[in-house]
């Protein structure tokens, strides 16, 4: 097998052509629809919440934790994986793919125990979320407090 | 030298008899094309453990102790034990073969380990440096989904290159006397690095490695293709094989209907939804041993080149952006 | 009328990370980085707690809702307490969401086991 980078280059080519592509066009709508079902579930619950709180906040809140109860409960019960081959960015952009996140690697992962196993597992796809949303909300932060 | 030939191939006069083989596979596979095939299908992923690295260990102890008993023979009449796995430090393979106190080379070849492990044991009998080798190459669904890629209660949607690790274990007793398809020769690969990236794709990157073990086993052998009543590679999937066979033709080499991939026919896609197909050593392994074995043994295919393909990158390699090296190696089987 | 606001916009900020899932490399965990650090440096602007004020859940249950939802935190801390709160008010702000899902997620480990596939 010649290995030149233009023989590379050129098999590169080659297997672009063999690969399948996704099937773009049904993947989004399928995002579409069940990431819209989601937010308008969402919207459901901030109603409710926030007809019996009063605060906007607190609705806010309440409605992120019972995503995420729901999300968790559905990933124990080994459906959340299905739904998310279904509606691929449908199911993670929203909260429910954070909480997929954590709590499918504590899942997998309780055999090597409760320390290394669950406790450190659980942050494996959460925790860049965290450090980098961190990072960002300083970034945020520093101009805030200095242009303010 | 005196069973080298050409540039990469021995050619082993003794002709090692392969003498009995068996296949044990989890129930994703028992369901599929060659369910009716495999010695075993164990209904439960966990085979009655308590984790996935136990249940591969033990679907290989399972295998060799199957396949020794079926060779007639008793665990110390095997003077080695061969064996490889996916998982790290190829546990599935020594928490396997530990009970049976025999002496144990460990081999790593990713899904080529089958291939490897017949090529050396074939030198060890033909050699005369043992009598009774066991051979055997493992890998497991859900132990492999774990270490390489996501847990499994993650939803992610897996990409249409993308390939299934079948969960099993196949083992073969190679031996000096005995009756069964012998050994004729067997061509080792070299690493071929094509620059795929994509560990979703591994079928592309491995086809470059199967083509060149290929060319030179004809070209040091000095036959053709069409020597082969079957030509079967270990993973390629069905988008690899495709390449494989263009590769092929652009040499003057065409392999034509007699090559197929273990990886295409030991799921159904359509009903199955794995994609490019199976792979992980398990997966050449069990589908030679289920299906491919018994023909030989009956000349129903006299005589068979199998390929089986590795991909030798792991996590790390894939977040450092590193491409995927590859190997194949390719054993000629042909039934007595 | 606003469940359909809520829909569409959350539906159309999913068809943004799977385009990136289609046609790009980058994996689920890279898009979910990408998505909240967006979203905390638009909501720093102001310009997604308009988004927001328009669609609701649409705009805040997706994941650039939880960065917008960092930036706001941060400013209320600052504002409160000075120059401390640009380190505590973006981990402040996502309080009740990780720490909801520590729970959670713990407790689901000890009742559930990974189902084989």
């Amino acid at each position: 097998m010649e290995s030149s980078e233009k023989a590379k280059k050129q098999y590169q080519d080659m297997v672009e052509i063999y690969s399948p592509k996704s099937k773009i066009a049904t993947d989004c709508l399928r995002a579409f629809l069940c990431g819209g079902a989601v937010c308008a579930f969402g919207q459901f619950l901030s109603n409710t919440y926030l007809s019996y709180t009063g605060s906007k906040e607190t609705a806010g809140a309440l409605t992120a934790v019972t995503l995420i109860f729901l999300t968790v409960l559905f990933t124990g019960l080994g459906v959340f994986d299905k739904f998310g081959k279904l509606a691929g960015a449908g199911s993670f952009v929203p909260i429910t793919g954070f909480a997929n996140a954590m709590s499918s690697p504590a899942i997998e992962f309780k055999r090597e125990g409760l320390v290394m196993g669950i406790g450190a597992k659980m942050f494996t796809v959460a925790g860049p979320v965290i450090v980098y949303g961190c990072l960002a909300s300083m970034v945020v932060g520093l101009f805030y407090y200095f242009l303010k | 030298m005196r069973h080298h030939i050409g540039e990469q191939t021995i050619r082993f006069e003794s002709r090692p008899a392969i003498t009995a083989v068996a296949s044990v596979v989890g129930p994703k596979e028992g369901e599929g094309p060659l369910g009716q095939l495999f010695d075993k299908v164990e209904p439960d992923m966990m085979a009655g453990t308590q984790s996935w690295e136990k249940a591969e260990s033990d679907f290989a102890r399972q295998g060799i102790d199957l396949a020794v008993k079926r060779a007639g023979l008793e665990i110390k009449d095997i003077q080695y034990i061969l064996a490889g796995d996916l998982l790290n430090q190829s546990i599935g393979s020594t928490f396997g073969v530990r009970s049976f106190e025999r002496p144990f080379f460990g081999l790593f070849g990713a899904c080529s380990t089958i291939g490897e492990a017949l090529a050396l044991g074939a030198m060890l009998v033909d050699g005369e440096c043992a009598d009774n080798v066991a051979i055997s190459a493992s890998s497991h669904f859900c132990a492999a989904e774990r270490t390489f890629r996501f847990p499994l209660e993650l939803g992610v949607q897996r990409p249409l290159t993308s390939s299934w690790t079948v969960t099993g274990d196949g083992c073969m007793v190679i031996s000096s006397e005995g009756e069964g398809p012998g050994i004729t020769a067997a061509t080792a690969g070299k690493i071929i690095d094509m620059g795929i990236r994509d560990a979703n794709n591994m079928g592309a990157a491995m086809a470059p490695a199967a083509a060149d073990v290929l060319v030179r086993h004809f070209q040091d052998l000095k036959i053709t293709p069409d020597y082969y009543d079957a030509i079967a590679t270990g993973d390629l999937g069905r988008y690899g094989l495709e390449i494989l066979k263009r590769l092929m033709e652009e040499r003057e080499l065409p392999l034509g209907d007699r090559a197929t991939d273990c990886g295409v026919m030991i799921f159904d896609n359509e009903t199955q939804d794995t994609h490019a197909g199976g792979s992980g050593p398990a997966c050449s392994a069990v589908t030679f041993a289920s299906y491919f074995y018994p023909r030989l043994k009956e000349g129903v295919i006299r005589r068979m080149l199998f390929i089986p393909t590795g991909a030798l990158m792991n996590s790390m390699t894939s977040q450092q952006g590193e491409s995927i090296p590859a190997i194949a190696h390719a054993i000629a089987i042909e039934s007595q | 009328m606003d469940y359909l606001k809520a829909f569409v916009v959350g539906g159309l900020i999913c068809v943004v990370g799977q385009i990136l899932l289609d046609k790009t490399r980058l994996t689920s965990a890279r898009i979910l980085v990408l998505f909240v650090v967006a979203g905390c440096l638009l909501g720093g602007l102001g310009w997604y707690e308009k988004l927001v004020e328009f669609a609701g859940a649409g705009a805040s249950v997706p994941l650039p809702g939880f960065g917008n939802a960092l930036a706001k935190g941060v400013k209320k801390e600052i504002d409160e307490n000075g120059f401390i709160g640009v380190l505590t008010g973006g981990f402040k702000s996502m309080a009740a969401g990780v720490g909801a899902a520590m729970l959670f997620s713990f407790l689901a480990s000890q009742i559930f086991s990974a189902k084989e596939k």
